[in-house]
């Protein structure tokens, strides 16, 4: 396969941008997109040329490091997969791709398709956790039961890899869906029942105070997402916001 | 030959560790706060071990490569977690686990370490709860196990496929949680780049901010390392793209001694390579050895009509099918452990019967798996058993439920439907049993650097089994460093903040910036990634799954010969003041280039097979890995001298007091 | 800081807009029941009767109350609406050169903004139109059974039916209801959403009550205008 490219490269965080044309040549329908961005470096190094740089890691979908915008969606126009997952049998012999950073304010460019996400952990650190000291003499595991439908409910909101696909997607750039995850996980535990209230509304103060936008409901975030979590969570979220804000004496 | 002290505490196995907790040096918390701690690497054991310190009231700074501490590599674990709960009620216990442990690592890892492991396993799963870690439960509300190769208990604990996810993000909100409160100081994007070294003592590093290219000075009275593994030296392999050695490996060269560099676990169930342009290999979890049965066909013809298309794998009838597994270890089958079963692939490969245009691949079939489970849910739902069409739905069904998750990403990948067709796999390189030499306590041989996690080559000896890699993770992490970090932090209660202005730190920024600019100025024809990947070739070719004297003495002149060409002929573009992926690449790419050759030269000293180390010298009559007892029953800890071949050998001796050394037998 | 939190936070603004949005829909709803009958037969009993509706909600005290509510709670919902669309259009400074977003999401969702505006400037016309005249306006009175009533009702006849440039009100209505529509097939089920009214079982019957109220509701109200203009000139 031959493929065209248009590729954003920005030099840093102020430089204005714009795209830059490539081709990709004898490109197997079996590679990754990540692979084939690979064989476009290596030939742009061989020229002397500057690669473009993209985030990557672990190149099986979990450690949400890739970030694409991909033909006007993020990860690309399959669903459930990282950039990472995605499979150039995906695409056709001629066929022009447009390759774009995540865009939102809160997710400033690094370089190229680099951005940078620290938005996201200064979220977490707000209170995505739950305040236990890592001591070794907490009660015995099984000392608490949790309902099974909670703890799978639990489990799929755990599942986000932080990516930043839902921000990247949303026609606002609201972390809705990712903040409403890590706040449905803990919320439905019992252990993180005790700090739900302040939870919430630390991690909803930074998240606004971050720069994301607020939520429409269109609902795009969780059809681009890649662990398809679900806008229950956010439904959930904003139960637990409501709650917390009318009941605490804050 | 210096004498290693593994400072293994007096006493009875089963009291080492609380002995030693009990007469261990702590620091009073008033003190703590006037200590510096560096963290390198934030997966399970760095993530926890940050925590940890931090909440005890230590001053930490943490450091990842990556753009967050959550995307370590910790992370793409799936299948599960050991733990010596006994929830299940089939007898086990911390003696079974840590015999299971010995006995899985071939006689090749040390007691005492080992049977601590399996005594703070039961509370890595109370801790990891409490954390609000979302393991799988049964319908009673109470946690869910299942078991693993190589034992005969459940106690694995699990989030679906995704256990290493849960568990990191676990340790990452500790860790998070830390940060908010100012007690860690957390450095994403940046690359620990040297050890520093003051007085004898790790006293600090040098690091590069990856964004701006910033070379920077960090003090501390101790330095952790948790980096992880070191598979990426085959180029292919499990890892991620951007876990690396390189901190391991600087160490190493500041004094730390280097053990087992050759213990590496090749995966038995892995996607197979399909071309030259492939960055990665991907792991389909161990578990579906539980009900996938491996086959190659048993003659050539039908072996080249698979390869041509001519014949698709169910127009082989069972009769003239091999299931090798089943054949050579009939005890255990398709459940043998991965070292095992990973060589019995090679050996049918190497005998050309693979089924793939490579000729590296062999059949995981299901189908025997989804006409068992029809025909059980069939009498279950009272319909006809000789339905076959039915049957096989109602298989599939239950085979979904079980491994959905699996074969959809199979599919993804391959655009094969493994419910039609069996899957095809090939072994790779996914662990490293070996790593940075350390005692008792974690530390290396350096005085305040400690070594935690698959960074250390403490707990697995010659061969891992699964669900053991989370559980040694968290466990030095949360469990062992915060106690024995104390007994060597206790004596700089007045030392007071160490300067960063010292001759040691000028020199070590020096030496990194040096090797920056040298290999900036290269400027040759060839891309990292192209050296690499032949890096990987001859690693793969002579240190791989079978190694012998010839081949890995070849290697190591090929190494020699690679790495003069790799230091005069890499290309590196763009600037060093800046993002630049291609140049920190390169310098992760000479640090393996080095520790490929010690990789080598320990297999060639090693001419014994144990474990992941096969040598094609040291086997039986029928081809299983036969064990020295008598000359290897020790460690190999490599000093470096300036040079990996001529790296000095110190070994440790390994006693086994309380379990008897038998040939490991599977058939 | 939760004593801001219901005023200030992102979600807060999400709470507002779909409490108000949510009145507004029930208040459509008594809209509605009221203006049925200008499409009865026009005869004396249909122009009283409206006429007497009319006078109700122009005297009776809890009416007004709720008139202003409602005046207040539009004002808020567009305010609030205004608000928020700026802070989205902060957070993605940048946008995208290429965009699929018909992958993801449905176009009413990502208009509830424009339709928004043409929803506010038909309701702008609707109250100069009938409101303004009702209070401030020359409408003629009559008197039956000893009481006053404004002849709302000849108003709408005329102002549908024979005004000059009745076929444009007609349209505009229309179009001011198409806006309405399109605002609903999205605000009614997202309005649930907001305040996390989500549940496996309700939430799919929610969705299809509103996407039938979205198309109903305003149906009726287009059909209105058209029903008098055919009346009266037929």
């Amino acid at each position: 396969m031959k493929l065209n490219l248009r590729i954003w490269r920005q030099d840093g965080p102020k430089d204005s941008g714009r795209f830059e044309n490539y081709t990709a040549e004898n490109v197997s329908p079996d590679e990754s997109f990540l692979e084939m961005l690979d064989e476009v470096n290596e030939k742009l190094v061989a020229e002397g040329k500057d690669p473009v740089a993209f985030d990557h890691d672990c190149r099986e979908g979990i450690c949400g490091m890739c970030s694409m915008f991909i033909n006007g969606e993020a990860h690309g126009p399959d669903r459930g997969v990282t950039t990472c997952q995605l499979h150039m049998r995906r695409f056709k012999d001629g066929d022009t791709i447009t390759i774009e950073p995540w865009r939102a304010a809160a997710f400033p460019v690094i370089k190229d398709l680099v951005v940078d996400r620290t938005a996201f952990d200064r979220i977490i650190q707000a209170g995505g956790f739950v305040s236990v000291n890592t001591s070794g003499n907490t009660q015995d595991a099984n000392s608490l039961p949790v309902p099974k439908a909670d703890a799978d409910k639990a489990f799929d909101a755990a599942t986000c890899i932080g990516c930043g696909a839902c921000v990247a997607t949303c026609k606002n750039s609201s972390a809705m869906l990712f903040v409403s995850a890590k706040v449905s996980q803990l919320a439905l535990l019992p252990q993180g029942k005790v700090e739900r209230q302040e939870r919430v509304l630390n991690m909803v103060e930074k998240m606004d105070e971050e720069g994301f936008g607020n939520c429409s409901n269109t609902g795009a975030c969780e059809i681009e997402c890649p662990k398809e979590i679900s806008l229950d969570n956010i439904a959930r979220m904003n139960r637990e916001y409501l709650r917390a804000s009318l009941s605490s004496e804050k | 030959m210096t004498k290693l002290d593994a400072r293994i505490p007096e006493g009875p196995l089963k009291e080492k560790w609380t002995n030693h907790k009990n007469n261990i040096r702590l620091v009073n918390p008033a003190n703590k706060r006037l200590i510096d701690v560096i963290v390198v690497g934030t997966g399970l054991a760095g993530g926890a071990a940050a925590a940890s310190l931090a909440e005890m009231g230590y001053s930490v700074k943490a450091f990842c490569f990556q753009d967050s501490a959550r995307r370590a590599h910790s992370i793409a674990a799936q299948g599960g977690i050991n733990a010596a709960k006994n929830y299940q009620n089939d007898g086990d216990s911390v003696y079974r686990l840590f015999y299971d442990t010995v006995k899985g690592g071939d006689y090749r890892s040390r007691e005492a370490n080992v049977y601590r492991l399996a005594e703070v396993s039961a509370n890595i799963i109370d801790q990891c709860v409490a954390q609000g870690v979302p393991f799988a439960r049964e319908y009673g509300g109470l946690l869910d196990n299942r078991s693993f190769g190589g034992v005969q208990v459940q106690r694995t604990f699990y989030a679906k496929g995704q256990t290493g996810q849960q568990l990191l993000l676990g340790a990452y909100s500790a860790l998070s949680r830390q940060v908010g409160k100012g007690k860690i100081q957390m450095l994403s994007r940046h690359e620990m780049m040297e050890l520093v070294v003051v007085d004898g003592k790790a006293r600090g590093i040098i690091a590069r901010n990856l964004v701006t290219g910033e070379i920077q000075r960090h003090s501390a009275h101790a330095v952790l390392i948790a980096s992880g593994g070191y598979g990426n030296v085959f180029y292919l392999s499990t890892n991620a793209m951007g876990s690396n050695g390189s901190a391991a490996w600087k160490i190493h060269k500041k004094g730390a001694y280097f053990a087992n560099p050759c213990y590496t676990q090749i995966h038995p169930t892995c996607l197979p390579r399909t071309s030259e342009h492939q960055s990665k290999l991907t792991l389909m979890s161990e578990s579906l050895r539980n009900d996938g049965r491996i086959w190659v066909p048993k003659k050539m013809e039908d072996v080249e009509a698979i390869r041509s298309g001519a014949k698709k794998p169910k127009d082989i009838p069972a009769e003239d099918r091999d299931y090798y597994l089943e054949r050579r270890y009939p005890a255990f089958g398709n459940l043998v452990p991965r070292d095992v079963a990973s060589r019995a692939a090679k050996e049918r490969c190497d005998a050309g019967f693979g089924v793939n245009k490579t000729g590296e691949a062999v059949f995981l079939d299901f189908a025997s798996a989804i006409e068992r489970y029809g025909k059980e849910k069939a009498i279950q739902d009272g319909e006809d058993t000789n339905n076959m069409e039915l049957v096989r739905k109602l298989g599939k069904e239950v085979v979904k439920a079980k491994y959905g998750n699996l074969f959809q990403m199979y599919e993804k990948i391959t655009d094969d439907n493994p419910y039609e067709t069996p899957m095809k796999i090939y072994p790779a390189v996914h662990y490293t049993m070996g790593g940075i030499w350390v005692d008792y306590n974690l530390m290396t041989t350096i005085p305040g650097c400690y070594a935690l996690g698959e960074a250390n080559f403490s707990d697995h000896g010659a061969n891992r089994l699964g669900a053991s890699a989370l559980m040694q993770g968290l466990a030095d992490g949360y469990f062992v460093i915060p106690y024995t970090v104390g007994d060597y932090l206790a004596d700089d209660i007045r030392t007071g903040a160490i300067p960063t202005d010292s001759k040691e730190f000028d020199e070590a920024e020096k030496e990194v910036q040096d090797r920056i600019n040298k290999l900036m100025s290269i400027q040759g024809s060839k891309s990292v990634d192209s050296l690499h990947r032949r890096l990987g070739k001859i690693m793969w070719e002579y240190c791989g799954m079978a190694r012998n004297a010839e081949g890995l003495k070849t290697a190591i002149s090929q190494i020699r010969e690679l790495r003069n060409e790799f230091w005069s002929d890499v290309k590196i573009p763009g600037k060093a003041d800046g993002l630049n992926p291609e140049l920190e690449k390169a310098l992760r790419v000479a640090d393996f280039m080095e520790l490929g050759e010690l990789m080598c030269k320990d297999a060639l000293e090693r001419s014994e097979s144990c474990g992941g180390h096969f040598r094609e010298e040291s086997q039986t009559e029928e081809g299983e890995a036969m064990r020295n007892d008598k000359d290897f029953t020790f460690v190999s800890a490599w000093e470096y001298t300036g040079d990996p071949s001529e790296a000095k050998l110190h070994k440790e001796e390994l006693k086994y007091e309380n379990i008897e050394l038998k040939t490991r037998s599977y058939k | 800081m939760s004593n801001s939190a219901l005023l200030k936070s992102s979600l807060a603004k999400k709470y507002w807009m779909s409490i108000t949005g949510l009145f507004l829909i029930l208040f459509l709803v008594g809209h509605l029941a009221g203006n049925i009958p200008l499409m009865f037969e026009i005869n004396k009993d249909t122009a009283h009767g409206f006429n007497q509706y009319a006078k109700f909600m122009s005297e009776n005290p809890l009416v007004q109350i709720v008139a202003w509510i409602v005046k207040i709670a539009i004002i808020f919902h567009a305010v609030d609406g205004v608000l928020l669309t700026m802070q989205n259009q902060k957070a993605r400074p940048v946008k995208y050169k290429v965009e699929n977003a018909n992958a993801n999401s449905s176009w009413f969702s990502r208009s509830m903004m424009p339709m928004g505006l043409l929803i506010f400037a038909f309701v702008t016309i609707h109250l100069v139109n009938f409101w303004a005249k009702m209070h401030y306006g020359d409408i003629p009175t009559y008197k039956m059974h000893g009481e006053e009533y404004t002849d709302l009702y000849t108003v709408v006849m005329k102002f549908f039916g024979k005004d000059d440039l009745a076929i444009l009100w007609i349209a505009i209505y229309i179009l001011g209801m198409v806006a309405l529509s399109f605002h609903l097939i999205h605000g009614f089920a997202s309005a649930f959403q907001s305040v996390g009214l989500r549940h496996k079982k309700y939430t799919p019957i929610i969705e299809k009550v509103g996407y039938a109220f979205a198309i109903i509701v305003p149906l009726i109200f287009a059909l209105i205008p058209i029903v008098i203009h055919i009346r009266v000139n037929g």
